[in-house]
């Protein structure tokens, strides 16, 4: 192939070069070729081929055509598309088919997008490594022995394998942006409300967000401003208008105040993740940005208040997985353990579809919350986090005052080995240490490549804005980007 | 604090989670270690700070209470794992 990102795939189709559908044709063969790679939990052939030849026709028809037409989105299976298996990396939904679109899904095929694929994800997008999967973890193209982070472990790497140019992720931890630095791609996770959550199968609603892999700024702002934007059906999307983020990319920013985040650089930093962080930080200084050191006190306590925050919002939005309306049914429920012979029929039908259904990541999480709202726990815990939370976000609000932008590094280590952290739940936890907190926030954050190590794994930069700046922080990522050629590195997969 | 086997049980049974004793014991241990990495949280003195639940602060929403479009019955029921032509079908709820 020889157009890698949307930007050059749209000025191939525009210009008569190639079809959709001949285009569609060679991604289809080469996600063959690299089914090793278990991308794709979902790919039909025909529904992508279906489409491409629709968006010919139209081409053909001389009708207005939509800002992605002909171009291929793989999107993570997280998100559902009407009468299309959506699995949410989980044996509990095996065999759901949902009954309507997400709406960041209604506007990529408004948007004449081709839906290429369902990606592989941690389960119920709960882990940092894509092992949570049920069905089975994603290689990280850049080196197949490692994860490709997670939980949008498979969107990173569908783009990082040039499976396709773009795809779509979602954060609520770290899910977008430290599977893009260590898959070598950027991503992007939007402030909370600016992309609607209608049809995003729910983890920890008040954290969630949907947002764009790519290759470079410019595919990661189209693909931005076709999924932004307010929606009825998601009452916590916000109404404020839409800017075109393509359009204003290359303007470079009318002040470039970069804050370096103390607490970023401590213990458990990879030495080679620090000093690709320093180098970008020079790169900036040497475009003119004034840097200036800021600490955000609270941050330390990121990771302790999101694992009582995002499993109580967990334990509540999977109660609907109880075997009844849809999901995995346990086909025996007669009493096994101690106990079970007194409780009724239902109940036991309810927890041992749960217990079939649900990998132990999301049984631990699910626990974890059940236990921090529990009577007599609920003040001491949940209350805790929410009030720490707080605290977090004035943090935040203090150093937006003195800087445009925080710079940090995404991930504290590049991709780690199969297995390294599995049997120790709280070192995943500790993966997403400097991206949990703009969650808490609510701000927008993103990675971008900033550099390879010796053994040729990926480093992402992370840049964080307040709330709806995530023109000012693609702009200010471009200056970066323009400097550089770390967008231009591949993966060399075949 | 530490977290019994009996109270990591109690907790499973709240959430609906059938758990054998083998698990029972993995996820107490690791439960614990996870509740007492948490616990730092109470260090930090939060007198009159407001709990936060939304990052971006949020309003309730109001709409027209009119009629819109919903699921047909058969789109409702087509993901039941069991049913038949018009409800969804459960183990008897009363004895």
């Amino acid at each position: 192939m020889s157009t890698d990102t949307a930007a050059a795939i749209l000025a191939e189709l525009n210009a008569g070069a190639m079809t959709s559908e001949e285009l569609a044709r060679s991604m289809l063969d080469r996600a063959e070729a690299n089914k090793r790679l278990n991308v794709f939990v979902h790919l039909d052939g025909d529904r992508v081929l279906d489409q491409a030849k629709a968006v010919d026709a139209k081409r053909r028809s001389g009708a207005k055509l939509g800002p992605l037409a002909g171009v291929p989105v793989a999107i993570k299976d997280v998100l559902c598309v009407q009468g299309e298996p959506t699995t949410c990396g989980s044996r509990m939904l095996k065999t759901f088919k949902p009954p309507y679109d997400a709406t960041a899904i209604e506007r990529l095929k408004a948007a004449d997008a081709v839906l290429f694929g369902k990606t592989n994800m941690d389960e119920f997008a709960m882990g940092s490594s894509t092992e949570n999967s049920a069905y089975g973890p994603t290689l990280n193209p850049w080196d197949e022995e490692r994860v490709p982070g997670g939980s949008s472990g498979g969107s990173a790497a569908a783009v990082a394998a040039d499976l396709t140019p773009v795809s779509l992720g979602t954060d609520t931890g770290g899910s977008i942006r430290q599977p893009a630095a260590v898959c070598g791609v950027v991503g992007l996770k939007p402030t909370y409300g600016r992309v609607s959550r209608y049809g995003l199968i729910a983890f920890a609603s008040s954290l969630d967000q949907i947002g764009p892999f790519a290759h470079d700024l410019a595919d990661a702002a189209l693909l931005l401003s076709v999924i932004s934007g307010h929606d009825p059906k998601d009452s916590t999307s916000v109404n404020s208008p839409v800017p075109n983020y393509l359009a204003g990319l290359d303007t470079p920013p009318e002040s470039l105040r970069i804050g370096i985040v103390r607490e970023f650089f401590g213990e458990g930093l990879d030495p080679e993740v620090e000093a690709a962080t320093r180098e970008a930080i020079r790169i900036y200084e040497k475009a003119g940005a004034t840097i200036k050191d800021i600490s955000l006190p609270t941050s330390k306590y990121g990771i302790p208040a999101y694992y009582i925050v995002a499993p109580a919002e967990c334990s509540s939005n999977l109660a609907r997985y109880d075997g009844t309306i849809y999901g995995h049914r346990a086909e025996d429920f007669s009493p096994v353990y101690p106990g079970e012979e007194n409780l009724p029929p239902l109940v036991r039908m309810m927890m041992a579809s749960r217990a079939e259904g649900f990998g132990a990541e999301v049984k631990r999480r699910i626990m974890l919350g059940t236990f921090a709202l529990s009577a007599g726990y609920a003040d001491q815990y949940y209350n805790q986090a929410l009030k720490v939370r707080r605290k977090i976000r004035d943090d935040f609000d203090s150093a937006f005052k003195e800087v445009d932008v925080l710079i940090g590094p995404t991930s504290p280590t590049p991709a780690f080995k199969f297995g390294e952290r599995t049997a120790n739940p709280l070192a995943m936890y500790l993966s997403d240490i400097y991206t949990i907190t703009a969650n808490l926030a609510g701000i927008p954050g993103l990675s971008i490549p900033c550099g390879l190590t010796e053994s040729k794994l990926p480093i992402g930069l992370q840049l964080l804005a307040p709330a709806f700046a995530e023109d000012r922080l693609l702009r200010t990522a471009r200056v970066f980007e323009r400097a550089t050629d770390w967008h231009l590195k591949r993966a060399g997969v075949g | 604090m530490s977290l019994t086997p009996e109270d990591v049980a109690k907790v499973a049974l709240l959430a609906r989670l059938r758990v054998s004793p083998e698990e029972l014991a993995m996820f107490t241990g690791q439960l614990n270690a996870i509740v007492d990495h948490v616990a730092q949280l109470q260090e930090l003195d939060t007198t009159s700070v407001e709990p936060l639940a939304h990052g971006i602060e949020v309003r309730n929403v109001f709409r027209d209470d009119k009629e819109g479009e919903a699921l047909t019955r058969e789109a409702a029921l087509s993901n039941a794992p069991k049913r038949n032509r018009d409800s969804f079908l459960v183990p008897a709820v009363l004895e």
